[in-house]
């Protein structure tokens, strides 16, 4: 018989600390939907993606029973749209993200992920057409992510698009400000984009990938914090043990969630990202974490040494509990997600400068940051060159997800709803960047580029 | 295949026998039984086969979680995969 100890534990996490599986998100290849008409490709997108993706949904539920175990959501991501707009003569990328809203709810799935163009080192063809027409695909659909990868350490940071996506992400706020501005929430600017990532905005199937997988995303904020509550006293180096050891049984359980899923839908299995993913819900925020281990509030000095040593002993105990560890794979720290970010932000404590730091330690970037609605467009260039930066000199992923709050400043709040959350704007600097972003060009690959 | 049954809660007259009975009517055959009352606070732990249920696994964890609401008892069915993936290497 199994230990009664470790029967309870399990269904403790569940019960009382939010464990769940955040997504089963299926990576779909649509490379075989070229061609040259864009109704013709819509058609075979549509095709594929209801095929491969028939029983996703169905699957997630099955071993939601059979398990116990919440599965969030259920997802697809599919190979870089911009690709499938570059094999058209000058197709209208809005047609083919009408055709992945209709994918989405005939298969029942919460997202699609994909709508995106990875232009780190230069524009190709489709790849502008795709991004200019991200603020129209995203006010006409629900479903739909979309994300663009501006840089690499490999290849540097591509300025021309940087300036672009900041005039992008504010157009896409002003198409959706009778909606919260939701717009941008479903859209996020990436650095070392990953091809196997599971979670959005930024999940998109990688041309490297097989033409079919799954991919398993796991959570446990509320875990790890509950973890850490029961040593108030403990040392810092049993912190990151208690922490490895709450990792590992989280991610044998996205593990064994993965293997099964892949067998019920006979498609190989992907990766575990094992994720600390909040959610608004009590007890299910990073930043709660974070002053668990002592801090105070979330933002303060101390932050980033904190945080830094929670996402390393997340990714040491993971690494260890699956066949395959891949995707973002960390902490994240999205503000409106996260119950103790929000507060942090609307106690003045947690700034974005200090969130930027903080990236440079957790597993991704600037997430789910509202900014006054006249942030102008080089601003917000700026920030995700800045954040594009840290991503590339650190070889490691980095991102924007902003939302500028049309009509709105500080003391306000927008308020996407649930798992989105509510996030108040915060504070940016007011000097001007216009000059810097203006220049366009490719910031060239850093030294580390040079590893062979 | 096997599942583990947890009941968590007051302990009140003929618990074991009504979670059994359901178990039973649906043909998955009880292996193990561990059960402690610590005060007031019942724990009962149950080992079952489910390789013959006579119907959908679904349908078992319902009846379970339907019992459970009418007794105040929080009664769960997990498969015992998930047990032994999380807490031994």
């Amino acid at each position: 018989m199994l230990n009664t100890s470790d029967i309870l534990e399990t269904i403790r996490m569940i019960q009382d600390e939010c464990l769940d599986i955040r997504t089963i998100t299926m990576g779909i290849s649509l490379l075989d939907c070229c061609a040259e008409d864009m109704q013709t490709v819509c058609d075979r997108v549509y095709e594929k993606i209801t095929r491969r993706a028939e029983k996703l949904v169905e699957t997630g539920r099955q071993i939601e029973t059979e398990y116990g175990i919440p599965i969030i959501n259920k997802r697809i991501s599919i190979t870089p749209a911009a690709m499938l707009v570059s094999s058209t003569r000058g197709g209208d990328p809005v047609l083919l993200a009408r055709t992945l809203q209709r994918a989405a709810e005939a298969t029942g799935v919460n997202f699609i992920g994909g709508f995106s163009a990875l232009v780190h080192k230069g524009f190709s063809a489709g790849d502008e057409a795709l991004i200019r027409a991200i603020p129209q695909a995203l006010a006409e659909t629900q479903n739909l992510c979309a994300s663009v990868n501006v840089g690499s350490t490999k290849a540097g940071i591509n300025m021309d698009a940087v300036k672009l996506m900041g005039e992008i992400i504010r157009e896409s706020a002003e198409l959706t400000a009778d909606q919260q501005c939701f717009g941008p929430a479903k859209l996020v600017v990436l650095c070392n984009a990953p091809e196997d990532n599971p979670f959005m905005a930024g999940a998109f199937h990688g041309v490297g990938e097989p033409d079919c997988e799954v991919h398993v995303g796991v959570s446990g904020p509320g875990v790890v914090r509950a973890a850490i509550e029961k040593y108030p006293d403990a040392s810092i180096d049993e912190l990151a043990n208690i922490i490895k050891r709450t990792a590992f049984k989280i991610t044998r359980m996205g593990q064994l969630v993965g293997t099964r899923a892949s067998q019920m839908l006979g498609v190989p299995f992907g990766i575990v990202d094992l994720s600390l993913a909040p959610t608004p819900a009590v007890g299910d925020s990073v930043a709660h974490i974070l002053e668990g281990m002592g801090l105070s509030v979330c933002g303060m000095h101390g932050t980033t040494a904190a945080l830094a040593l929670l996402n390393d002993a997340v990714k040491k105990g993971g690494v260890m509990a699956s066949s395959s560890v891949g995707g973002l794979s960390g902490a994240f720290i999205p503000v409106s997600e996260d119950a103790g970010m929000i507060d942090a932000a609307n106690a003045g404590v947690l700034s974005i400068e200090k969130l930027e730091a903080m990236t440079a330690v957790c597993s991704v970037g600037l997430d789910m940051i509202v900014l006054p609605g006249d942030t102008p467009a080089s601003t917000i260039s700026a920030i995700i060159a800045d954040e594009a930066a840290i991503g590339m000199v650190n070889s490691k992923t980095t991102a924007v997800r902003v939302i500028p709050a049309i009509g709105k400043k500080e003391g306000e709040q927008l308020d996407f709803g649930g798992l989105f959350g509510v996030g108040p704007v915060m504070p940016v600097r007011r000097e001007s960047a216009d000059k810097f972003i203006a220049r366009g060009g490719r910031i060239p690959a850093p030294m580390q580029s040079l590893k062979n | 295949m096997k599942a583990v049954i947890t009941v968590i809660g007051h302990d009140t007259v003929g618990i074991l026998h009504k979670v059994s009975g359901i178990c039973a009517s649906r043909n998955a055959n009880v292996l193990e039984v561990t059960q402690s009352v610590l005060q007031d606070l019942f724990a009962m732990f149950m080992l079952v086969d489910i390789r013959s249920l006579s119907c959908e696994f679904s349908e078992l964890s319902d009846a379970l979680t339907a019992l459970g609401k009418e007794l105040g008892l929080s009664i769960h069915i997990m498969h015992e995969d998930i047990f032994n993936s999380m807490h031994r290497i």
